[in-house]
């Protein structure tokens, strides 16, 4: 079967006043129809930069993007519009990414009325069904973000980008802002929806037990590039790349009676503006040696198990 | 004043805040009771706007003056009511005796100041070393916090997050305090920067002997890091006792909700149980049990009336009608 998205050595540089910042650096992955790949590392490491650089919201630098099989990497003007429709984003604060001067209902029809596929009285209904949806009430369609509260927001974030039938969302920290008892509705609502409409989600989050829970497949970025890719369970079971290790091990556990020891990471996130070719993760990894001075690549280390790491084999 | 031997280090007794406006008052704190033991750490759990931070602030009487105001109850401190202490007493305790950590350490620190010298204002104030001496004290601090003492002459822009959130923990620490107020000291962080703080605050802690209240929406830190729990709902106290109490046998609704709206890491579910609705507006906090609306185990006399606190068979405290139905299990 045909991946709905598919990326090969994706880059994203952005020029800075000391050199150009490696924000995503040589990605290649694949996303099955109806699967969730979640995306996770810490802050800065690219993971957003690397979801809107795959819809297009940001120009990629260079490599290439695939949308049902279909080369998107350089298309533009009409072409670019109707590609864009089958890829939407979720965004991490609902506070801040709807307009605060629409209404609930507007921010819903917004996309309805861009796309000019739609006749007026289609728009209303589907607006309607768009909100019964996300289970938001119809009293609230003429409530303002302000009125809302983060739950609803983030439920009035997702009935837009599902409006025109997306084939693939990226939801980028989408329950982040939340507390845990919204956080769990929200989840559910997104799972509920992929059943429903058969979505492709990339699920880029900070949050290691949320992603465990939503995702097929993880992958692990560290510093723009990804350091390992595998299925969700397997990630968890058996993690192979020294960083995935670490940052497994830092999770506090809720289990008082099986704590985990976490294994403390010397050192800070290093610049990733104009990186030395070898390891990124070098410098704070307890088994470096020369040989991690030179470019990595990533290997298929088992089947559907890809790790960027010259040692690997060794350490596992 | 009475000093009591016996008494426990730190007591909250039915502490009551709230937050005004010409329209409407909002009920931030609704008679809390807590007691931390001198060295232990309480962990303080409870969803955003549940008053957690305001009881922190109500112990060092850091509450804005205008648009607060603490209604009722006690805080003791040694056996001294802090609440009745004058500003001038409060000032000799605030950064010496007790200490806070601060959410957000990319807005708890100066900008415009080195960070050395915010390490040094707390010492100075409180002692009547040298200049030299004070200097010497802040740089030894940055060291303790894994920050190399050169560093001192440099401004908060040119750390990262988690170096700062230390920096944030050598002002707190600086004067050995005897209790330190945790405020979500790692929410802003990444898990990786987090655990090396946590476990920075533990050594620390540790080696000097501080209690602490460590305030959280994490269970996992609360886990980790706590000897006894505290969960609070709305203002109030719902759950109270040891770490392995609440825990293992949690009885209110709303802490067995808590646990299992979070994604569980060993097993595999397909769907979360999240608690329905939503946290009550602390302006209009509904009658009787503030969590009835939600709660599954509701009946009528949660609509009305005082709740009490209940002894469970384990020995440990909930504020619920119905802890009975609540350990058969029943109205699931």
């Amino acid at each position: 079967m045909t991946p709905v998205i598919e990326v090969q050595g994706l880059k994203k540089y952005f020029p800075t006043a000391r050199g150009l910042l490696h924000a995503v650096d040589d990605v290649t992955l694949k996303i099955e129809k109806g699967k969730t790949l979640g995306v996770v590392g810490e802050s800065g490491c690219g993971k957003s930069t690397l979801g809107r650089t795959i819809i297009h919201l940001l120009e990629r630098t260079d490599g290439k993007i695939f949308l049902n099989g279909e080369d998107i990497s350089d298309i533009q003007g009409r072409e670019l519009k109707k590609a864009r429709e089958k890829m939407q984003i979720i965004f991490q604060d609902p506070y801040s990414s709807l307009n605060p001067r629409y209404t609930v209902e507007n921010t819903i029809r917004e996309p309805l009325i861009v796309s000019k596929r739609f006749k007026k009285a289609e728009i209303d209904e589907k607006a309607a069904e768009l909100m019964e949806l996300v289970g938001i009430d119809n009293r609230l369609r003429l409530s303002y973000p302000h009125e809302l509260d983060g739950g609803r927001r983030q439920r009035v974030g997702i009935a837009r980008a599902l409006a025109l039938e997306p084939d693939f969302v990226v939801c980028d920290e989408p329950v982040s802002a939340l507390d845990v008892s919204i956080q769990a509705q929200v989840l559910n609502l997104l799972r509920s929806l992929q059943d429903q409409k058969g979505l492709t989600y990339m699920f880029v989050t900070h949050n290691l037990s949320v992603v465990r829970h939503i995702s097929d497949d993880i992958c692990v970025m560290y510093l723009g590039q990804v350091v390992e890719l595998c299925p969700s369970r397997e990630l968890f079971k058996n993690p192979l790349h020294p960083y995935t290790q670490a940052l497994l091990s830092a999770i506090p556990s809720v289990d008082i009676h099986n704590p985990n020891i976490p294994e403390i990471l010397e050192g800070e996130l290093t610049s990733p503006v104009n990186p030395k070719p070898g390891c990124r993760f070098a410098a704070r990894c307890k088994y470096a040696t020369e040989a991690c001075q030179q470019p990595q690549v990533q290997r298929e280390l088992s089947p559907g198990h890809f790790v960027r790491c010259c040692r690997a084999e060794e350490l596992a | 004043m009475t000093e009591t031997k016996n008494a426990p280090f730190l007591e909250i007794n039915d502490l009551k805040v709230e937050y005004f406006t010409k329209e409407s008052v909002v009920h931030a704190v609704n008679g809390v009771t807590l007691t931390l033991e001198k060295g232990k750490t309480l962990g303080l759990v409870g969803e955003t706007g549940a008053g957690k931070t305001t009881v922190a602030k109500s112990i060092l009487r850091i509450l804005p003056d205008v648009g607060a105001r603490i209604v009722g109850g006690e805080i003791k401190l040694e056996g001294r009511d802090l609440l009745k202490s004058s500003e001038a007493e409060m000032r000799q305790i605030r950064g010496k005796r007790i200490s806070m950590i601060f959410q957000d350490p990319m807005t708890a620190l100066n900008p415009v100041q080195r960070v050395g010298d915010q390490i040094a204002e707390v010492i100075a104030l409180h002692s009547n070393e040298s200049a030299e001496a004070v200097r010497k004290r802040a740089e030894d601090m940055l060291e303790m916090v894994n920050i190399p003492r050169e560093r001192y002459s440099e401004y908060p822009h040119q750390f990262s997050g988690g170096m700062k959130q230390r920096v944030v923990i050598a002002i707190a620490l600086a004067c050995n305090p005897e209790l330190l107020l945790a405020d979500e000291p790692t929410t802003a962080l990444d898990v990786t920067i987090q655990a090396q703080v946590l476990r920075l605050i533990a050594q620390l802690r540790d080696k000097l002997g501080t209690s602490m209240m460590l305030i959280t929406h994490d269970m996992g830190v609360v886990a980790t890091h706590c000897d006894t729990v505290a969960v609070v709902y709305a203002g109030s106290v719902v759950e109270y006792g040891t770490k392995e109490q609440v825990f293992d046998h949690p009885t209110h609704p709303y802490t067995i909700g808590l646990f299992g709206a979070i994604p569980n890491m060993n097993v595999d579910e397909r769907w979360l149980h999240p608690i329905e609705g939503l946290p009550p507006d602390p302006s209009h906090l509904p009658t009787g049990c503030a969590f009835h609306p939600r709660c599954k185990y509701a009946t009528e006399a949660c609509r009305t009336g005082e709740v009490p606190t209940v002894i469970t068979p384990d020995g440990h405290q909930c504020r619920c009608h119905n802890t009975d139905a609540v350990l058969k299990g029943e109205g699931k």
